[in-house]
């Protein structure tokens, strides 16, 4: 599963990277949204992958069984995820109010008054 | 000592409130440097022994600064020349800019100079004198700009701030280089330590202390600052920039001396330099019509002097360079403290434009007299001795006698020129109207000029034991041995003597025939188009035009361009390095692979391809959040509860939140050419085979954490929670959450206030709208009064 996920994050990246880089500020969204997925996911596989033991001490014992999975990644994907949101959820906000007062969806119209440097 | 030199920038602190004193607070004020000259007095006979008085603090000992002091001759007699014009200055000040309602700052900007000035001469340390180097630097600035309402006193201040730092810059590399190469960057030790002339670093290591001397000095070309600098109030003009500062340059040559001096480079830069800006002073200096332009001027061409004789190779030259600079400090600082006067009093400052002021002001005239007089050369006074002297050591050279002293003689004739100018224009003759009536002057004014003029008669008076004191200890210093000195103002008849009258007759006619000097000089002028000062402009102005350029090129505004630059730079950074330093040789991970997984990787990856190519906006966010909902049943088989919820949680909100938003938005367009997307899609393709190279390489390294045991064996004892994940987030790294938690809440605040913002048009909107239901309202309360 481990090399389906590496191309599977690869594939977000990609994918992430080129809504980015297009000029439409609607597909500059999504694809912040394909890349923080890429990046949860990112640190999720890089952290190790271990089938179906989360890392919950049982009651009576002081540690959890072993395998479990790695709580550490988890920790900062679950702080990750939840900080994605809040950016995302500023940023779509931030677009729909530009639109409004500037009306164009192209970024390239989003430059600034010509000549202030 | 350290004290002493730290005074000054304790008193500035206080100054802005004690000016309150009101009309006394110069004096007030003159009480530290009185007390700092009483204090360094008190060393005379230590000095005088040729002792040297040490004090050493720790600053940054790991950087190997230490605040030290070296109290010798020559920083004993610089010390006393900076607090001891200071009392005289900082009485004036008080009475100069009565009026002036930002006096408390005037006086914390002087006293940091004062204090900065003092740690410059006092210090041992190298990097400790570079440090208080660039505060006089930056003292000055502010002084110089003191005027900040007058954009010629801003753009003079600037100019002289970019200089002097500039060349304080060289100064800094030269200092270094000379602290490695001497292996200590003590003073006291460089000076008894091995000879440094023939080392490999001598030659940038000179250039470069030279080049932060030079500028600071304002030796051509870099003099044009200087009288740029007359914008400053004259206290200002008379301490900063004739009596003290402007000798920094020349202290850190003589200080220099026994280090760096004696080689033939030295011998053929500093007579060079200070030669050329001697006679371009003096030159200039005539031209001028500004009594404090010409004085500048005249500065310039003295402290060209003062390099001039201390690169030249006879040991007369340190004897005449010392005493030259007391007499110059002398008479400079009361001359320009009387262009104050002057300026102050009859509102002009060109000397055509005034005439018989010393029926009106007898003291000061008499204090210019004394000062002109001393820089004319005339004995008894101290400037008399002085230029013997200079006479005495160019005649003695053994090379180039002759050109050099005829370059001294030119210049000193214009020197005797300029004095009488500053002192019988305005002060002889008939009594010339001026743009205010002026009357006499208060005590505070007149005090200053009047003490430093009858100081260069009294020294002239009692040259021995001036010579023993101050000269002496201070000579010794620059040639770095015992030295004793004799001055006397009678040698018999003897060719200093009959040069002496010659430079006094030539003065004489110069000053008869300045008008057709000034005509033809200024048929002649070259500078305005060609001199340095067009250079500086030049090269201000190509710096701000490349900073625009490189503005203009790198900030061009586009986001995806920016990404695009990212994108690249991280990939050929990261690729080259996984390339070359890494050896693909490790096992690669399981290929072990369950149906189920499979399936929603694949969905997952059909879902993103369906973003990228979707034409509607819904099927777009639809498929976002099938990608999302996969990556939480990903969490879900690999042993992540939390994770999966919390993804469960936030995709169903984010979309919600795209549905409702995204639909107040254009439809998809397609702006960019089918060029700009394969050119995207490449990079954007192979950062994600590089991001997919990285993780499959990093999943071959196993590094064994002590993170993951800690927090399973603690969990329970220790935090008394079962789920390790939550105990992590609010028990083990609760701040953590904490600072997530008010990221949220700030974001949340930005999204209300945008929500909130309501853009010019919008209000407009909303104003039509309030006004039309009101309407529809009284319609509807008339219908309802007829139906009554």
């Amino acid at each position: 599963m481990t090399i389906v996920l590496a191309f599977l994050v690869g594939g977000l990246y990609a994918g992430g990277l080129y809504m980015m880089m297009r000029r439409s500020i609607v597909k500059l969204i999504m694809g912040l949204i394909l890349l923080s997925y890429a990046t949860t996911l990112l640190i999720f596989t890089v952290g190790g992958l271990t089938r179906a033991a989360p890392p919950i001490v049982p009651a009576g014992v002081s540690e959890p069984p072993v395998p479990f999975a790695d709580p550490v990644p988890q920790a900062l994907i679950l702080t990750a995820i939840v900080i994605s949101f809040g950016v995302l959820a500023f940023a779509v906000v931030l677009i729909e109010q530009t639109h409004r007062s500037v009306g164009t969806d192209d970024s390239n119209n989003l430059r600034g008054i010509e000549g202030e440097l | 000592m350290l004290v002493a030199v730290l005074s000054g920038f304790g008193l500035s602190l206080a100054a802005p409130w004690a000016v309150r004193v009101g009309r006394l607070r110069g004096w007030l004020f003159a009480l530290l440097p009185l007390l700092l000259t009483l204090y360094f007095l008190s060393f005379t006979p230590a000095v005088m022994t040729g002792e040297a008085i040490t004090a050493s603090y720790n600053w940054v000992p790991s950087l190997g600064i230490q605040l030290s002091f070296y109290l010798d001759g020559l920083s004993w007699l610089f010390a006393l020349l900076v607090s001891g014009t200071g009392i005289f200055i900082f009485i004036y000040a008080g009475a100069y800019m009565a009026d002036e309602p930002l006096i408390g700052r005037f006086y914390a900007y002087i006293l940091i100079f004062m204090a900065s000035m003092l740690g410059l001469v006092l210090a041992d340390n190298l990097l400790t004198l570079f440090i208080f180097w660039e505060l006089t630097s930056f003292s000055s600035y502010l002084l110089i700009g003191f005027k900040h309402k007058d954009e010629a006193a801003r753009k003079a201040a600037l100019q002289a701030l970019l200089i002097t730092s500039g060349g304080g810059l060289a100064l800094m590399a030269g200092l270094i280089l000379l602290g490695l190469a001497g292996n200590s960057f003590e003073i006291s030790a460089l000076v008894a330590g091995e000879c440094l002339t023939e080392h490999p670093f001598y030659v940038p290591t000179l250039l470069l202390i030279l080049a932060g001397a030079f500028t600071k000095s304002a030796q051509v070309p870099f003099h044009f600052w200087l009288p740029g600098a007359m914008t400053a109030p004259s206290p200002v003009s008379a301490y900063l920039h004739s009596a003290t500062m402007v000798k920094a340059g020349i202290y850190l040559l003589a200080r220099f001396t026994p280090i760096l001096g004696g080689t033939a480079l030295w011998h053929l830069l500093l007579p060079a330099v200070g030669g050329l800006t001697m006679l371009v002073g003096a030159y200039l200096s005539l031209r001028q019509v500004d009594l404090k332009r010409i004085l500048a001027y005249s500065t310039i061409s003295s402290l060209g002097a003062l390099v001039f004789l201390l690169g030249l190779d006879i040991p007369l030259a340190a004897q005449a360079a010392i005493v030259f600079l007391i007499v110059h400090s002398m008479y400079k600082g009361a001359l320009f403290l009387i262009a104050g006067i002057l300026e102050h009093e009859t509102g002009t400052r060109d000397v055509t434009a005034l005439g018989g002021l010393a029926r009106i002001m007898p003291l000061v005239a008499l204090a210019a007299g004394f000062a002109a007089l001393s820089m004319a050369g005339i004995p008894p006074f101290f400037g008399f001795v002085s230029k013997e002297l200079l006479y005495e050591t160019t005649l003695g050279l053994q090379d180039n006698a002759i050109l050099f002293t005829t370059l001294a003689v030119i210049a000193n004739m214009m020197m005797v020129a300029v004095a009488v100018l500053v002192f019988v224009r305005p002060f002889t003759g008939q009594l010339v109207e001026t743009p205010q009536q002026p009357h006499a002057v208060p005590l505070g004014l007149w005090l200053g000029p009047l003490a430093l003029g009858l100081g260069s008669l009294a020294a002239g008076l009692v040259l021995a034991q001036v010579g023993a004191i101050l000269i002496a200890p201070a000579v010794s210093a620059v040639v770095a041995r015992p030295t004793a000195v004799k001055l006397a103002l009678w040698h018999g008849v003897n060719p200093m003597l009959i040069l002496s009258i010659l430079t006094v007759l030539g003065g004489l006619v110069v000053y008869r025939y300045r008008h057709s000097y000034r005509r033809i000089s200024n048929r002649l002028d070259m500078g305005r188009q060609w001199g340095p000062a067009k250079w500086y402009e030049f090269g201000l102005e190509a710096m701000l035009s490349l900073g625009r350029l490189q503005t203009r090129v790198l900030q061009h505004g586009y986001l995806r361009i920016y990404l695009l630059t990212i994108n690249l730079v991280f990939f050929v950074l990261v690729g080259l390095t996984l390339v070359t330093k890494h050896d693909f040789a490790g096992q690669l991970p399981s290929t072990d692979l369950r149906v189920h997984e499979a399936v929603i990787a694949a969905i997952i990856a059909v879902a993103m391809i369906v973003v990228l190519f979707a034409r509607s906006r819904l099927a777009a966010v639809v498929s976002l959040g099938v990608v999302g909902y996969g990556i939480a049943l990903i969490f879900v088989f690999f042993g992540a509860p939390d994770l999966a919820m919390t993804q469960f949680a936030i995709e169903t909100l984010t979309v919600i939140l795209m549905v409702l938003i995204l639909y107040r938005l254009p439809p998809f367009a397609t702006f960019s050419s089918r060029g700009q997307r394969i050119r995207d899609a490449v990079i954007a393709l192979s950062v994600g085979a590089l991001i997919t190279t990285l993780v499959l390489v990093s999943t071959t390294v196993t590094q064994p954490t002590l993170l993951t045991s800690y927090f399973a064996e603690n969990s329970v004892p220790a935090a008394k929670g079962r789920n390790i994940v939550n105990v992590i987030l609010v028990d083990f790294r609760g701040l953590d959450t904490l600072g997530e938690i008010t990221v949220l809440g700030i974001a949340a605040l930005g999204v209300y206030a945008l929500l909130r913002l309501r853009t010019p048009s919008q209000r407009k909107v909303d104003l039509t709208a309030t006004v039309e239901t009101e309407l529809v309202a009284e319609q509807d309360k008339s219908k309802e009064v007829e139906a009554m």
